[in-house]
């Protein structure tokens, strides 16, 4: 009845005014327009490259690279490939943005409680910082960083030494590695037992708590286990690790592991900037949690250690994370600046070097922007994982 | 006053007791030190440190900023006699720092642009402004081909050349322009992304995500060497031109996210009461929905408008040299060698005076707006 | 699509971009245009090659390599717009039709003038890749460089060849690499790095701009060649001629010492060939399709490779270096120039 009366009503409407027609022909349009666009974009680069004799295609990423590059977690030597070149960026950027990340979580932590602090001055100061470094382009800020403040550090032959192990220079951190030996294994496998028991013990707690409300320190008695056990058998068995350290040799240091300059300016430069930003959020978050969330769980008697702990950050959270994410996602983005510095990651090795040897530029930024595009939505999703597991707390 | 204090309150019948003032610890001064700086014991060891940091801090750099500085005029860095700043470079290298290579004699135009530009935003934005309407008009519709012919030339001005545009100027005209261009099409996307059409909405929303999740530096890449490959033989655009697409299109994408949120804060009554006066989709987004929209994005705009204006230094990477850039090549003339520092200072000085005001700006907007709004 | 396209872009196009029939050749666009875009380098420049003045005017060999076309072309030096090009766009810049030629020490290389699709006319200037070290380092040869840093630009031959000469040699290598040469020589001057390398030429010009240029020494070795020279798109034959012939007409001028102070004079010369070149006699130009006094103009307004050699880079300028490889052939150098005939 109901369908047949609008079935009527439908068809005494023209077609150019249903709604549906119109809602179709629109998105025909759009679509035929999107598809030209392309089109027009498309066959101009190819016939581009067609004319003037430009290679294309993904054939390049097998050819021998040759060049150097000065900071590789991965093997990379002048035989590996153009590929490898990419693998090394791609890793060196996630190295950087994965240290950026964490430094600047903390530090931006650190500064939002501080604005936040009844003490004045702490307030005050953390505000400075916060509109000081909000308000200073981060190039600048990266610049200062590396030209303003690492290079005025002593050469190689007049190093900062710390102890004789630690040497700090132009050139960077030198700090002794260790080298695994097989004496190593029963510290490994103490260490994975150690791990292990933690868990058990902190379930334990967990289930003991709930059945009789008695509290059991399970942090530390789960960090003694994972640090202790290890620890002590090093002790007794010996920990079976080589040293490497660093020795002048020649014009440079030899031995141990080097942190070059552009990565500590650049992990500086990034967590400082973004340290501001999060610092914001914090606060915001904070802010968010109503007072009498916090009267209510001291009036239940809870210390006020626990309160934080336990009350106002886990609401806290709730507001924090999305817009926690956004700056993850901007500290990778803005890792890029690293070209500027010298610091060889995703765009300097790969969207730089690789593209001016190739001469293979569209191939190049392409794959540039499909790997930002991956760890964009890679850290996004995780973010939006951790998230639904912090709401869920809700009752 | 004193002999008041002096006797015990036993000394006054009841109900005779006079007003006290209260003790010195919890009023005045030394109350709110008290409060403010050592409330607890934990407390006052912060402020000590941080009194201590302020300590090795603050003198050094006022003296390394002003005290010390040189001030003077001069041509090389062996004037930097000082231990300080070297603003004598600044002061050498202004011109080229606000005009880049623009002809000296034609600097006049840079000024008057940016003036009018001035005065017309400030039209629109000052409260209770008579004309507002015509200064918005202005500077929407006249002005963008006011400046174009001021910068550029044309009509008996004589032209000068983009690769001549450089400094602070070019700064502004990325910022300014990316925004002003970023503001339409972000609208658009933003309708597009809330269109019940599945096909615009896909279309839109892979263009925002793509653009949100890819850096800046990498888009001018684009710009600078894959978009004149996009266009047919023999037509090609000028740098700058380039610059400010990719500028504009990856500003579009953030104005785009801002704008949506200011479009969900509008209530669902007003598009219920715009349709049921029989407006339209385009008429009830442009008269009803879109105007309380944009207001209420303003800050949003404003601080996206931030972002762009920090970001437009990454233009260094085609080779347009803006402020950051100029005042780094000031340092690499072997007569200015080595005095980044100053450079840098002065830089970060510019952009903080414009940055913080303009963020200081969209907070009060959004205190005001807030009000109006809060339900 | 494509004219809506077109039509919205044209206001912009007529004054910011340039556009033509997509078969005209590149001297019709030039001189419709009446003006020659010629990319050199930037954004900085390169001292004595193609650097800009406060005023932004150019000067530079490269630069005098542009105004030498312009001349032949136009008959007018100055009718140049410059395009301050960095490492990474050159190639792309040219590629795509935004400007006309490339002359910005770009090295001719078998992959550039096939995978790029670019074609190499000339050599203006025979280049070798060195190195330079701070004399207190107290190293004398580029041999004993084994795990040294070195500071190098990228985006440039030289980043490979310094990664193979330090292969070939079995000497380890720390390369910290750069965006820009500026960038690169800074953070050099700063100590981050032992050595500086690029272009020999390139390191005599970056010498001049480092704190205490007298206390840093050029090494002896030269790793590699780097023909500098004007490059055009592949398969533009007439314009490639007459790049080609426009430097040509430099050299022969030097050949035959024919100044800027005096080619009026050699006009009424004897000499067949002089009277040739100067277009005295045959229609030498009209065979290039321009006119038949482009070498007159070009010898007239921008001088002879000798003059520009001095002018920009030689022994008076604060590059000062010697001709060396640049030297005519007849004087031991490898400048030779076909004969106008």
């Amino acid at each position: 009845m109901a369908a047949s009366a609008e079935r009527s009503v439908a068809s005494a409407v023209p077609i150019w005014q249903n709604r549906t027609a119109r809602s179709i022909f629109y998105q025909a349009v759009v679509l035929g327009l999107l598809v030209l666009l392309a089109y027009f974009f498309i066959s101009n680069t190819a016939a581009n490259l067609a004319k003037r004799g430009i290679a294309s295609g993904f054939g390049f990423l097998n050819n021998v690279a040759g060049f150097d590059i000065s900071f590789h977690l991965v093997d990379y030597d002048l035989q590996s490939t153009y590929g490898d070149a990419l693998v090394i960026g791609i890793l060196n950027t996630l190295l950087v943005s994965a240290l950026g990340i964490v430094l600047a979580t903390i530090l931006g932590f650190i500064i939002g409680m501080a604005r936040l602090s009844r003490n004045w001055l702490i307030a005050k100061l953390a505000a400075v910082y916060v509109d000081g470094i909000r308000n200073v382009p981060l190039l600048a800020q990266l610049i200062f960083w590396y030209f303003g403040v690492l290079s005025t550090l002593p050469g190689v032959k007049q190093s900062l030494s710390i102890l004789d192990t630690f040497y700090l220079n132009q050139r960077g951190l030198f700090m002794p590695t260790p080298g695994f030996g097989p004496g190593f294994w029963p510290v490994a496998v103490m260490f994975g037992i150690g791990v292990a028991a933690a868990i058990v013990v902190s379930r334990w707690a967990r289930r003991r708590q709930m059945a009789t409300g008695q509290q059991f320190p399970s942090i530390r008695v789960g960090l003694a286990l994972v640090f202790g056990l290890p620890i002590l058998t090093g002790l007794v068995a010996g920990f079976g690790i080589d040293w490497s350290y660093p020795e002048l040799k020649g014009f440079n240091f030899a031995g141990g592991t080097q942190i070059i300059p552009e990565l500590i300016a650049l992990t500086l430069g990034l967590s400082i900037y973004t340290a501001a930003f999060i610092a914001e959020i914090v606060r915001s978050g904070i802010m968010a949690v109503s007072h009498g969330q916090t009267e209510a769980a001291l009036a239940l008697g809870l210390r006020r250690k626990h309160v934080s702990r336990l009350v106002i950050l886990p609401q806290a959270l709730r507001v924090i994370v999305p817009p926690l994410t956004s700056q993850y996602l901007n500290l990778t983005k803005n890792s890029s600046l690293a070209v500027f510095i010298g610091y060889p990651e995703l765009v300097a090795v790969f969207a730089g070097t690789t593209l001016n040897q190739t001469g293979q530029a569209v191939e190049t930024i392409v794959i540039t922007m499909a790997v930002y595009l991956a760890i964009s939505l890679a850290i996004s999703a995780f973010m939006n994982w951790y998230n639904r597991r912090v709401a869920l707390v809700e009752r | 006053m004193s002999n008041i204090e002096a006797r015990t309150t036993s000394e006054f019948p009841p109900g005779q007791h006079p007003d006290m003032p209260p003790p010195v610890a919890t009023s005045g001064v030394v109350g709110w030190v008290r409060q403010n700086l050592f409330p607890t014991p934990l407390n006052a060891i912060a402020t000590l440190l941080a009194l201590y940091a302020l300590y090795l801090v603050l003198p050094p750099l006022l003296n390394w900023l002003i005290f010390d500085a040189n001030w003077q005029e001069g041509t090389s860095r062996a004037d930097c006699v000082r231990e300080g700043a070297c603003w004598t470079m600044i002061r050498a290298r202004f011109g080229q720092l606000m005009y880049g290579f623009y002809p000296v004699d034609q600097r006049w135009r840079v000024d008057v642009a940016f003036i009018l530009q001035f005065v017309a935003i400030a039209g629109v934005l000052i409260e209770g402004m008579p004309g507002k309407r015509w200064f918005a008009l202005f500077l929407f519709l006249v002005y963008p081909f006011l400046a174009y012919l001021l910068f550029y030339g044309g009509f008996g001005l004589v032209e000068v050349d983009t690769s001549l545009w450089g400094g602070l100027m070019l700064t502004l005209i990325l910022a300014t322009t990316g925004i002003a261009a970023s503001l339409p099409i972000g609208v658009v996307l933003a309708l597009g992304r809330r269109s019940h059409m599945p096909v615009i909405r896909i279309a839109t929303v892979a263009f925002i995500e793509f653009v949100r999740g890819v850096p800046l530096i990498t888009v001018l890449f684009m710009a600078s060497v894959i978009f004149p490959l996009f266009l047919p033989e023999g037509m090609s655009f000028d740098k700058l031109v380039r610059a400010l697409v990719g500028i504009s299109l990856f500003a579009a994408a953030y104005m785009a996210e801002v704008i949506r949120g200011g479009l969900q804060a509008i209530p669902r009554g007003q598009y219920e009461g715009a349709m049921s006066l029989g407006l339209g989709y385009w008429k009830m987004n442009a008269f009803v929905i879109l105007p309380q929209a944009l207001r209420i994005s303003i800050p949003g705009i404003v601080n996206s408008f931030i972002g762009l204006f920090m970001d437009t230094n990454l233009v260094l990477i085609m080779g347009l040299i803006e402020l950051l850039g100029m005042a780094q090549s000031a340092t690499r003339d072997p007569d200015w060698l080595g005095q980044i520092n100053t450079a840098l200072a002065f830089v970060s000085l510019v952009y903080f005076s414009f940055c913080f005001s303009m963020s200081r700006y969209s907070q009060y907007l959004e205190r005001k707006l807030h009000t109006g709004y809060r339900r | 699509m494509k004219h809506l396209k077109l039509l919205a872009a044209g206001a912009v196009i007529a004054t910011f971009g340039g556009i033509a029939a997509a078969d005209a050749t590149t001297l019709e666009q030039v001189t419709s245009r009446g003006q020659l875009v010629c990319g050199v380098n930037g954004p900085a420049g390169l001292t004595g090659f193609g650097v800009p003045d406060d005023q932004g005017n150019w000067t530079g060999l490269d630069v005098d390599m542009c105004r030498a076309v312009a001349a032949a072309v136009l008959g007018d030096a100055t009718k140049v717009k410059f395009v301050p090009l960095g490492s990474k766009e050159r190639f792309t810049a040219l590629q795509s039709g935004e400007i006309d030629m490339l002359a910005r020490n770009s090295t001719w290389t078998l992959s550039r003038d096939t995978d790029l699709g670019l074609d190499f006319v000339a050599v203006n200037y025979y280049d070798g890749q060195g190195f330079m070290v701070r004399k207190d380092l107290g190293v004398a040869s580029a041999k004993e460089l084994g795990g040294a840093t070195v500071c190098v630009q990228t985006g440039t031959t030289t980043e490979k060849n310094l990664a193979d000469y330090f292969r070939t040699n079995s000497l380890e290598l720390k390369s910290v690499v750069f965006e820009t040469a500026d960038q690169a020589r800074q953070a050099y001057d700063e100590g981050r790095c032992d050595a500086y390398t690029t272009d020999a030429s390139g390191l005599a010009a970056e010498r001049t701009q480092l704190k205490d240029p007298g206390n840093n020494v050029i090494l002896p070795e030269i790793i590699s060649k780097e023909p500098l020279g004007p490059a055009v798109r592949h398969g533009d034959n007439q314009w490639g001629d007459i790049v080609r012939w426009s430097f040509n007409a430099m050299i022969i001028g030097e050949e035959f010492g024919i100044t800027q102070a005096n080619v009026d004079e050699n006009k009424s010369s004897d000499n067949p060939e002089i009277r040739r070149l100067l277009g005295v006699e045959d229609e030498m130009g009209k065979m290039l399709g321009i006119s038949n006094e482009w070498a007159y103009n070009i010898l007239k307004q921008v001088g002879n490779y000798g003059e520009s050699f001095e002018r920009n880079v030689g022994l008076k300028t604060p590059l000062g270096l010697a001709r060396g490889l640049n030297e005519l052939w007849s004087k031991g150098g490898l400048q030779y120039a076909a004969p106008v005939r």
